[in-house]
């Protein structure tokens, strides 16, 4: 355990992707199976104790401490879990034995019963040190927060061999902790794991965004064009399972499983093959904004209400799997045809569409669909559209992101120009630098307010000149945060890119901006000629339909009981 | 008598009117007695001061020869008058030449403990705990979520993490006096024996100590380094340095801080860093207690620091304990967290 409490501590203070694999590779490298199976486990979120849940930690803790001493620490530490890992009184001398390894944790915590769980679980905490109790306590209360992935955990075991992470992807769903046999494919030592998994993930393809220098050097009469949708990219994969119930599941782009946020579209789903497309909200046929989309991922309970009024559906791209047959081997060309067939055989309760393709003959008409989706056959739903796909006809479906078969082409992005109002440092190769920006723009009384935070889009050089603006005109200070100067003839005016806006109830200025980022410094541009709000506010309703009422889509008529 | 005609509050800090002298004034006063050289106990600008010979140093090598009028040198265990009280200094382990300060007069003994750390550490002599009426104590870590880890394994962090990171630089904060010498002392003893890059700020006290018999190896100026030197090498550097333009000469650092407060994971994770060392020289929760203890003192007054819960403590063991309420200390160089140096608008790549 210690070694585990050790390197989740490490985890825990470090910032870049790259140390965070190196310290995990590392720990897989030095620890023996079964226990970094377990870890592996741990970091991948499949751990979960029934039996032990954060109030009992606070009644162990309760029993143990001057009740005013922990008031005064919880005060001072802010964190449940750390504060009691910090106070428990742990008896002298029982830390000085090695603790029990973290699979005889992990097997007392599944195991132990309700009434023997405090008693196991405070003679744990004695014979743990602070990281260790630290680490447990995480454990228990679930949710590591340390800032890593599963995606991420499964980069570190391809790192100990020559695999790549979405080949680790591609057995990860048949396999169990504590993955003695993975580890062993991963290290060149063992047989690839057989996946029990009937419908396991396929890593999916992915493109490069498309630059005004490639145009050269494509032929339109090579590619063909889809809309790209402002959804999200998943993966539904159904087969036989093992005694002939079908096994339907849903993936997101990374091989997550998240079938079970979605129950409706599993059971929508009627044939034995993998799909490739996109997640959307479609009411009455019409495609909802990403912003009503997220009101649908943000839920923990899916309640059939939610399933109601955000109704999930698939807009299909790709086929992968037809009934046994792999087709990721065939051209584009012939897996869109075998996909149109499909779904022209299985209608599926309007869950399971085929995108369209986007008819054009040379660059110049796709840039003119692109530009107007909603007069090139997007036609309502031109407002979830962001761009096109550009796929080659003999494109085979590869894994990863392969430069030249798909390309995307998004639509201009909106942009504003804000004001510089707060800076943070950054992390990592940043950590010196005032990196994250909350930018402002104008209200009618004269106010800046905050719009939105962009930690990227900027040069080095530019990262640079920030600085050096930052650092000289500081005006304020609280802890890592500096404020800027920002008056109406002294401050910063950046143009700020963006994808969309959406209401929030969660920011002052009631906006919220999507995908935020530095276009350019406007060092010529006085703060006081920054955009309004009632600017945005404008975008806003361009930009989206208001979500309908749920009492529309369900056709009920209204009550005062049904308002909102 | 009551205690307080010895010793009591004033706004520049202890006074004691038998004596009329201050301890460790926060403003220039007429007569100084010093426990240590940190810059909020240490200030310049009294008219006598009495001190141990390394504090006088080091006060001397901080803000020049003249910082104060007089200067008088004191010795661990030997007993001065000062108008008529009884002062003695004894060993009080926080850095080098760290005092408590005893003060006797009609009977009654008040030990003012200026900052103190129990733990081993071989860069000051070690605490020695004193007999006393009245024990001035500081709570700087006095809530029982601190309890410092055995400096070893926390220096051993660092070297693993050396090893894994052998091609980054190993930036660590650590204040210029005491925990700068202290993180060095104990790298060697660990077995560390690459030069060791120090920033501008800590060389003059570094070369200090080593007159004073602390082995800490060889040591260089970071800003003469070339990268290769820089590559894998320990950096130490004020914590303010950290996040600041400073630290940009070195390519993809890892940042350490060497502190009590890295006990507490947001104050690491606020001050951006990677790689916290548990290093205090302070005493812990445990220590505090039996520290107090071990003075088999009637009453406890607590200077600064998480004075409520230790006074919370002392009472229900039975001693008289209240809070002093005083300020201006533990902030300039105690332990505070990686206090940002001023901006200066005009040159601000103008750090040493």
């Amino acid at each position: 355990m210690n070694r585990f409490a050790a390197l989740l501590d490490r985890l825990a203070y470090e910032p870049r992707r790259n140390g965070k694999v190196r310290l995990i590779a590392d720990y897989f490298h030095h620890t023996p199976d079964p226990e970094r199976g377990w870890a592996l486990a741990a970091l991948t979120g499949s751990l979960s104790f029934r039996n032990a849940k954060p109030g009992l930690i606070r009644q162990l803790i309760g029993e143990r401490t001057d009740p005013v001493l922990f008031a005064l620490s919880y005060d001072y530490v802010g964190d449940l879990s750390e504060t009691v890992a910090l106070m428990w009184p742990a008896p002298h001398g029982l830390n000085d034995t090695e603790p029990p390894p973290l699979s005889a944790i992990v097997h007392a915590l599944t195991h132990m019963g309700r009434a023997e769980m405090p008693a196991v679980l405070a003679s744990l905490l004695d014979r743990l040190d602070e990281t260790g109790r630290w680490a447990l306590l995480k454990l228990i209360t679930g949710g590591l927060r340390i800032g890593v992935s599963a995606r991420l955990a499964k980069t570190a075991v391809a790192a100990l061999g020559e695999r790549a992470p979405d080949e680790i992807e591609l057995v990860w769903p048949g396999l169990a902790a504590p993955y003695e046999e993975l580890f062993a494919w991963a290290e060149g030592r063992g047989p690839k794991p057989e996946t029990e998994d009937p419908a396991p993930f396929r890593p999916v393809m992915l493109s490069h965004p498309l630059e005004d220098a490639d145009f050269d050097k494509l032929d339109p009469a090579a590619f063909r064009a889809e809309w790209k949708w402002d959804g999200i990219r998943v993966q539904a994969a159904r087969a036989a399972g093992l005694e002939g119930r079908h096994v339907t599941r849903l993936y997101s782009r990374t091989g997550e499983d998240i079938s079970g946020a979605f129950p409706d579209l599993a059971e929508a789903f009627a044939f034995d093959g993998v799909v490739d497309g996109e997640l959307l909200i479609l009411r009455e046929g019409r495609v909802q904004s990403f912003n009503v989309l997220q009101q649908r991922l943000n839920r923990k309970v899916v309640s059939p209400r939610l399933l109601m009024e955000f109704p999930a559906h698939i807009r299909a791209y790709d086929l992968l799997v037809e009934g046994g047959e792999d087709l990721r081997e065939l051209p584009f060309e012939a897996r869109r045809a075998r996909l149109e067939a499909l779904i022209a055989a299985h209608p599926t309760e309007g869950r399971l569409d085929l995108s369209p393709l986007v008819p054009f003959a040379t660059w110049d008409q796709l840039a003119a669909a692109r530009a107007d989706p909603a007069a090139h056959g997007a036609g309502e739903d031109a407002e979830a559209v962001e761009g096109v796909m550009l796929k080659r006809v003999d494109s085979l479906y590869l894994p990863g992101r392969p430069k030249g078969p798909w390309w995307k082409w998004k639509r201009d992005p909106h942009s504003v120009d804000a004001v510089l109002m707060y800076a943070q440092r950054g992390h990592g190769k940043r950590s010196s630098y005032y990196s994250d920006y909350t930018f402002g723009v104008w209200t009618e009384a004269g106010e800046l307010v905050p719009v939105g935070k962009a930690y990227f889009g900027f040069t080095d050089a530019e990262l640079v000149e920030i600085d050096r603006f930052v650092r000289r005109h500081t005006v304020n200070r609280f802890g890592p945060v500096r404020e800027v100067v920002h008056t109406p003839t002294e401050g910063l005016v950046l143009e700020v890119a963006f994808e969309g806006l959406a209401r929030s109830t969660r920011h002052r200025s009631g906006l919220a901006m999507r995908f935020p980022r530095i276009a350019r410094l406007r060092w010529d541009k006085p703060p006081g000629e920054a955009d309004r709000l009632e600017t945005l506010e404008r975008m806003i309703g361009d930009e989206s339909h208001a979500p309908r009422r749920a009492k529309a889509v369900l056709g009920k008529q209204p009550s005062p009981a049904g308002e909102m | 008598m009551r205690p307080e005609e010895l010793l009591h509050t004033t706004p520049q800090g202890l006074y004691s009117p038998a004596g009329d002298f201050f301890i460790d004034p926060t403003r220039p006063v007429a007569r100084a007695l010093v426990t240590h050289g940190h810059s909020d106990h240490a200030r310049a600008g009294h008219g006598a001061v009495l001190a141990m010979a390394q504090t006088l140093d080091i006060m001397a090598i901080r803000y020049g020869e003249g910082f104060a009028g007089t200067t008088q040198a004191a010795a661990y265990g030997a007993r001065v008058e000062v108008n008529g009280v009884g002062v003695t200094f004894h060993p009080a382990g926080h850095i080098l030449g760290s005092a408590q300060i005893a003060l006797d007069w009609r009977g009654c003994t008040i030990v003012a403990s200026g900052d103190y750390k129990p733990g081993a550490d071989p860069t000051a002599a070690p605490f020695a705990p004193v007999r006393c009426h009245v024990f001035i104590s500081e709570a700087t870590f006095g809530l029982p979520v601190f309890r410092h880890p055995v400096p070893a394994d926390e220096i051993a962090k660092l070297t693993s993490s050396l090893a894994l990171f052998p091609e980054r630089a190993h930036l660590v904060g650590a204040y210029a006096l005491g925990k700068a010498q202290r993180v060095m002392a104990l790298l060697r003893t660990a077995g560390h024996d690459r030069p060791i890059l120090l920033h501008g700020a800590m060389e003059r006290l570094t070369d200090y100590y080593r007159t004073q018999g602390i082995d800490l190896g060889e040591t260089r100026p970071a800003r003469e380094a070339t990268a290769a030197e820089r590559a894998g090498a320990v950096v130490l550097c004020p914590p303010g340095a950290l996040n600041d333009v400073w630290s940009r000469r070195f390519p993809d650092p890892v940042t350490a801080f060497a502190s009590g407060w890295m006990r507490i994971r947001a104050r690491a994770r606020q001050n951006g860093v990677e790689l916290p060392l548990i290093l205090s020289d302070h005493a812990d929760w445990d220590e505090l207690q039996a520290a107090i203890r071990a003075t088999g003192c009637e009453e406890v007054w607590v200077t600064h620091g998480q004075e409520d819960a230790l006074v919370h403590w002392a009472t229900q063991e039975g001693l008289r304990a209240r809070p002093l309420h005083m300020v201006g200390y533990g902030e300039e160089e105690g332990e505070g967290a990686a206090p940002e140096p001023p901006v200066s608008p005009t040159n601000p790549e103008a750090a040493p």
